[in-house]
């Protein structure tokens, strides 16, 4: 079955949604992230949804779920990259996803993770970089 | 009644040149359409007749047969409005075939009185009725053009400004009704997205009110913002706003709000990492009152 | 709708299987953007749709979605219905109302996809199945 690549980057974990999924793949998906975590002891989870150009309420809750899982495994997740249009629609639907970080892009995504690492293993103040 | 039918089309041609004709030179409108294009117009609005009438009669204009002549006189109606005629040319246009129809029906059937008469009134009844339809389907189509003319005048009014690097301001002025409201959320967000920004501030100063639905357009902005992944301040909230506010029972939690623009601005900086910092002290002034202005500043 | 609609197209896309909810969202996105919705009319339509038929396929046991373009020669809209035979929904209200789950764990996304359309209508019987009608104007 196809399924969707899980990367791995250092302590990251990288995941790029591209086709539209059907419940089934979403379903694998989740088991797949939450495998990873465990077998890599993965610290951050990044989901770049910046070319779904749908988001329906099975697939914001997946999000939601892959979210609360990842964080009980003691990896933090965030979702980047959501389209406008895509945004408008699911608050339009009730859909505000609190439990999810998200960023605007993969680099911000980035620095969030790697800033959120980096605190949990120097617990003491970063230094706060944006371009 | 297929006389009508038959009668029209047997004399086609000279009822189109008799109608072209005999239109005045304001509906023919020569700096609008050529007249190649009227000829062609003309030669497919008659047949559409005579396949209409053939089909189920004259009176019935709303019925099946007629819709393939429907949609041709609505859409004939709808480019003429798109290209400037008035209302009085497009109904003049359908209602000038009368006389090149009504000569033709004489010439038919002029030893018949009777059915002379029949003939010619199913044709006056038939035009008058195209003539509506033409009429209706012209209004329909200005109406949407100024729908489409308030949009562009509602997009002018909301215009979302880069205030640094990856900080926007979006200075609301006027009511929010929900039609706005959508576009300027929408027009937000896309250049959140365009410009990277993190941060977008809006301003709501120039907002008269804030209702429970106003309240409500906002917070559905500042949410879709933050599922992309940028944060909103909502900056320019009176006194009488804020009392409005907490009357209603309106939940702004989850939202920071500032009472001026620039302390949003300020925020804004420092949440990414940015600091403001007097690089020279300004030129010594002799002047008592910009010291005393200077001090102010401080 | 008070003025007289002409049907410009029609097609259905059977309900079967999940496969079968994301073929109706390509179809929904086809026909929205043939029509020139905005893409965020096209985005809400799609939703909608994913939604209903989800809903169709999970607590319908099956269905199917059909498509209508309308026209009246000036407004232009684009129609869906969902029907399936199934189970049929005791209390409309209250499934309109957020959150409200059959029990199965998962809300009925009723009362969200009403909000992504312009005319929404539901008609259910207990034993006999529901139908879902949906309607977005440009």
């Amino acid at each position: 079955m196809e399924r969707i690549p899980v990367l791995r980057m250092g302590p990251l974990l990288l995941v790029t949604i591209q086709v539209d999924m059907h419940d089934k793949l979403a379903l694998q998906l989740q088991d797949d992230i939450t495998q990873r975590i465990a077998d890599f002891g993965s610290t951050g989870v990044l989901i770049d949804i910046s070319s779904l150009e749908v988001v329906d309420s099975f697939i914001g809750r997946m999000l939601a779920n892959i979210a609360a899982m990842s964080r009980v495994l003691g990896a933090e997740a965030v979702v980047v990259g959501m389209q406008p249009a895509v945004a408008i629609t699911l608050v339009e639907l009730g859909m505000s996803l609190p439990g999810v970080r998200t960023a605007l892009s993969v680099e911000a995504g980035m620095e969030l993770l790697i800033g959120a690492v980096s605190r949990a293993a120097h617990g003491s103040e970063d230094e706060r970089s944006q371009t | 009644m297929n006389q009508l039918a038959e009668i029209i089309s047997r004399n086609e041609d000279r009822i189109r040149m008799q109608w072209i004709d005999g239109m005045a030179q304001g509906v023919q409108r020569p700096d609008l359409m050529s007249k190649a294009e009227l000829d062609e117009q003309c030669r497919t609005i008659l047949a559409a007749i005579i396949a209409g009438v053939r089909s189920g009669g004259w009176i019935e204009v709303a019925g099946v047969g007629w819709d393939a002549a429907r949609e041709i006189f609505q859409s004939i109606s709808a480019s003429r409005a798109r290209q400037g005629f008035s209302p009085v040319e497009v109904a003049t246009y359908v209602l000038s075939l009368k006389k090149p129809l009504f000569s033709a029906i004489r010439g038919t059937l002029k030893g018949n009185q009777d059915e002379m008469f029949d003939t010619i009134w199913a044709a006056t009844e038939l035009l008058d009725r195209l003539a509506l339809v033409t009429t209706e389907a012209y209004m329909a189509t200005r109406e949407e053009l100024i729908v489409r003319q308030q949009q562009e005048l509602m997009e002018l009014s909301t215009p979302v400004v880069k205030l640094w690097d990856g900080i926007l301001a979006l200075p609301i002025i006027g009511t929010l009704d929900s039609a706005r409201t959508q576009m300027v959320m929408e027009n937000l967000l896309q250049t959140v997205v365009d410009t990277n920004s993190k941060f977008a501030i809006i301003d709501i100063t120039g907002v008269p009110t804030v209702d429970t639905l106003v309240a409500q357009h906002l917070l559905k902005t500042i949410t879709a913002a933050r599922l992309m992944g940028a944060e909103c301040i909502i900056s320019g909230v009176r006194p009488q706003i804020a009392q409005t506010i907490v009357h209603l029972g309106i939940n702004l939690e989850d939202v920071v709000t500032k009472a001026k623009l620039s302390d949003a601005f300020a925020l804004a900086l420092d949440r990414s990492g940015r600091t403001v910092t007097r690089t020279h002290t300004a030129p010594a002034k002799a002047n008592q009152l910009s010291t005393l202005l200077e001090k102010r500043e401080e | 709708m008070d003025q007289k609609m002409n049907v410009l197209k029609r097609d259905e896309q059977a309900l079967r299987n999940s496969n079968d909810i994301v073929l109706a969202r390509h179809k929904v996105r086809q026909w929205a953007t043939e029509l020139r919705f905005s893409l965020v009319d096209q985005t809400k339509l799609v939703t909608a749709a994913s939604e209903l038929a989800r809903n169709a396929l999970e607590h319908g046991h099956g269905g199917a979605m059909t498509l209508e373009s309308l026209t009246n020669g000036a407004k232009t809209g684009l129609r869906l219905v969902f029907e399936d035979q199934g189970p049929g929904i005791a209390n409309i209200e209250q499934a309109l109302t957020d959150g409200y789950t059959s029990g199965s764990g998962l809300g009925l996304g009723l009362g969200g996809s009403k909000r992504l359309v312009n005319d929404f209508s539901i008609e259910s019987e207990v034993g006999k199945g529901t139908k879902v009608t949906v309607v977005r104007w440009r």
